[in-house]
């Protein structure tokens, strides 16, 4: 017994050395289609996924995926429980006083959806009067509270983005806001084909909405030059928009 | 009160002391000078209270003839409470409420429903919740009722029949009050864990004091800080529902054999 144990240490030791540990990469564990989503046998998948092998094959890292809550996943990173956060987080200043971002991996306008024929704006002349949904910390909520809140009849926060499009097909919210591509796959779904409607875009505000999406790292993590130079080398060698192709018809990087 | 100073009790006060200083001296506090956050707070606890005690009071009315049916309802009466009583009692309370207000809800588009002067109040969360609450309440009360129904002494019942005294009087003047002091101390427990539950309507977009805590958490990424005045206020309400049964029981003069 005691042999199994000396040698399953030194095992251990010279595992340790000779592969550094892998990297924990977060991810919300709602699913977030197209992005990142549990399969039927549970496997991750997604073009974040995709994107995420081939950051980790072009860095030489070993990663792993670690499904957290979105609502703690910040808090998770900066405990040391996830080394990477990977969720389509925006990069926000606010976020910034707390952790670090990588450069901008792809960036994709927040759009309002309504029930169909509402004939709601996606302005806030448009939203006046109405009651909106939005997913709970997110920048699409900063863009509510400031634009919206002051003329909606209320604002609603929800955990997560399949509640409020739920609230939204019941009639209980008139409008949510949420990122294009994720709406989009939603307004595809039987569900969303049934009820709802894209009443477009809103009116773009870098300070809010961001300035595209990143990975999220520790304050001085020195994994953030790595993950740099693999989405530059990746973006330049054809492997990006090889991996978007079968996701999307255009263009996700943005300018 | 110079006989509670004993060496524990100080011991225990110290540490006590101690972690609150703790706390205020290394935590992080700023955001409490924030108006929105008072404001929320302010607004959060009294939605909890409300929620506690609007749905502790619909429970105990609908609890009333569930008990007495239990106790001692004709049988096509007894079969459908005590079948009420399993379920609510042996299903989670959060997959009630989530039952309730999206399974529920789902099912109303498109229907006259929504056509209907109800619908600005269905169309919100809060109806959800006080019917899923107060249910909750019926289905555990009732069955704490079915017991104290059945343990007044049977003979003050037929007293009563034999006085001439109406059926309902009867109820009224002594059989319900007997069974409601019977059970006051424990319909106090259940009105502490009843505030308890309430978070978990703050899945349903209300705004009660455990997403208020839960909102500055996403705002601020400051965890424990709200969370360790959530549990003060937590601990402040359930100090005044124990006091204000306390009172209740003090009101009844009871004799114990």
């Amino acid at each position: 017994m005691k042999k199994i144990l000396l040698a399953t240490a030194a095992a251990l030791a010279l595992g340790t050395a000779a592969l550094a540990e892998p990297v924990k990469i977060g991810v919300a564990a709602e699913p977030y289609p197209p992005f990142t989503s549990p399969d039927a046998s549970g496997n991750w998948v997604g073009w974040e996924v995709d994107f995420m092998v081939a950051i980790c094959k072009q860095a030489a890292i070993e990663c792993v995926i670690t499904p957290t809550a979105w609502d703690g996943i910040i808090p998770a990173l900066t405990s040391g429980q996830i080394d990477v956060i990977m969720s389509s987080m925006s990069i926000t200043a606010e976020r910034a006083k707390t952790i670090d971002f990588s450069d901008k991996y792809y960036n994709t306008p927040a759009m309002i959806v309504t029930a169909k024929g509402s004939g709601i704006t996606a302005d806030p002349a448009g939203l006046t009067g109405k009651i909106i949904g939005v997913q709970v910390a997110t920048t699409h909520e900063a863009y509510t509270q400031k634009y919206f809140a002051p003329v909606a009849a209320e604002v609603k926060t929800y955990q997560t983005l399949d509640e409020h499009n739920q609230d939204l097909a019941a009639g209980r919210v008139d409008a949510v806001m949420g990122d294009s591509i994720a709406m989009d796959a939603f307004l595809k779904s039987e569900a969303g084909m049934a009820c709802c409607e894209a009443v477009g875009a809103v009116a773009d505000d870098a300070e809010i909405l961001g300035a595209g999406v990143g990975f999220g790292l520790r304050k001085g993590d020195p994994l953030l030059a790595t993950l740099n130079e693999a989405i530059k080398a990746i973006r330049a060698d054809g492997t990006y928009d090889a991996i978007s192709k079968p996701y999307f018809d255009f263009d996700i990087y943005g300018k | 009160m110079a006989g509670f100073w004993k060496p524990h009790r100080v011991g225990m006060a110290v540490v006590a002391l101690g972690l609150v200083a703790l706390a205020v001296i290394y935590g992080r506090w700023e955001w409490l000078a924030n108006p929105k956050y008072q404001m929320l707070f302010v607004k959060g606890i009294w939605l909890s209270i409300w929620l506690t005690v609007v749905t502790m009071c619909v429970g105990m009315v609908l609890a009333i003839p569930i008990g007495l049916a239990q106790a001692v309802g004709p049988w096509y009466l007894a079969a459908p409470a005590r079948v009420f009583c399993t379920v609510i009692r042996g299903t989670p309370l959060l997959m009630q409420i989530w039952l309730l207000y999206y399974g529920l809800g789902s099912l109303f588009p498109g229907t006259w429903v929504q056509k209907s002067d109800l619908w600005p109040i269905l169309r919100q969360a809060w109806p959800y919740a006080v019917v899923a609450l107060s249910l909750s309440v019926a289905g555990y009360e009732g069955e704490v009722l079915r017991g104290a129904f059945k343990s007044v002494p049977h003979g003050q019942l037929e007293a009563a029949k034999a006085m001439g005294i109406p059926r309902f009087t009867l109820f009224r003047r002594i059989w319900l009050p007997q069974a409601l002091q019977r059970v006051l101390p424990t319909i106090g427990g259940e009105t502490v864990l009843q505030l308890k539950s309430t978070p978990l309507v703050s899945t349903i977009t209300i705004m009660e004091t455990y997403a208020v805590a839960g909102r500055i958490r996403q705002d601020t990424f400051i965890i424990y800080e709200p969370l360790l005045l959530l549990a003060v206020i937590y601990m402040c309400l359930t100090g005044l529902i124990v006091l204000l049964f306390r009172w209740f029981e003090a009101q009844t003069p009871s004799r114990t054999a």
